[in-house]
């Protein structure tokens, strides 16, 4: 699996992907994606990375440790958040009767708290993919 | 109202199905189930639900084969 085109255009894609992924995180209550759809979008390009360069390449980028990390702390994020609904005298994830910040309809900072959470969402999804990949393509 | 791109996508998803309930080679299964997520993904967005066109396309395009191809690779390749 050592091969200049496979890798000339992964290194391409890569990077383009992710924008994407990214985008369709952060303007998930705007657009159709959310927190889903860009995690699992990010995992992709991950495991696109780690099938065209190599396990030990691709686990210097992303270590199984982060990994492992990065799944308990975005289930923990949206547990967090979520909680914060209930701290400011409302119910569990309660967003404007907590009292977040609103914004003005269809720009990217609005919506309270559900940014947040697809971004907590997101990295979980991502997370869980690669692991996922490592644990079934790991030797022995 | 069916138009003729909607009939053309439609036998193609059954032609697929169909193809990989059959066939013997589970790595030409995983490629044809691959083509189906991608058809499929194209019939959510054109039946008006392109959040789950997007789920469709990452997933069973992508993380899904990624997946089948890993489990292949451990296993063996025919039936």
């Amino acid at each position: 699996m050592d091969d200049l085109v496979t890798r000339s255009v992964c290194r391409l894609m890569v990077p383009f992907v992710q924008l994407y992924g990214a985008y369709l995180v952060f303007y998930g209550h705007l657009s159709p994606g959310g927190g889903f759809a860009g995690g699992a979008v990010i995992a992709a390009s991950f495991i696109l990375y780690a099938l065209s360069f190599g396990q030990e390449t691709a686990s210097r980028r992303i270590a199984p440790g982060i990994s492992h990390l990065m799944e308990s702390g975005g289930g923990l994020l949206f547990v967090l958040a979520g909680l914060f609904g209930i701290m400011l005298g409302g119910t569990f994830l309660a967003n404007k009767a907590a009292g977040f910040y609103m914004g003005i309809p269809g720009q990217l900072f609005s919506g309270g708290i559900i940014m947040i959470l697809s971004f907590g969402v997101g990295i979980k999804v991502t997370s869980t993919m690669v692991t996922l990949y490592n644990s079934l393509s790991k030797r022995g | 109202m069916i138009t003729i791109l909607d009939f053309l996508l439609l036998m193609f998803l059954i032609v697929c199905a169909i193809a990989v309930a059959r066939i013997r080679d589970l790595l030409s299964a995983v490629v044809i189930f691959a083509a189906y997520s991608l058809v499929m993904a194209i019939i959510w967005q054109m039946l008006g639900s392109p959040d789950v066109a997007i789920t469709e396309a990452a997933l069973g395009t992508g993380v899904t084969t990624f997946l089948f191809i890993a489990a292949i690779s451990r296993t063996q390749r025919a039936e």
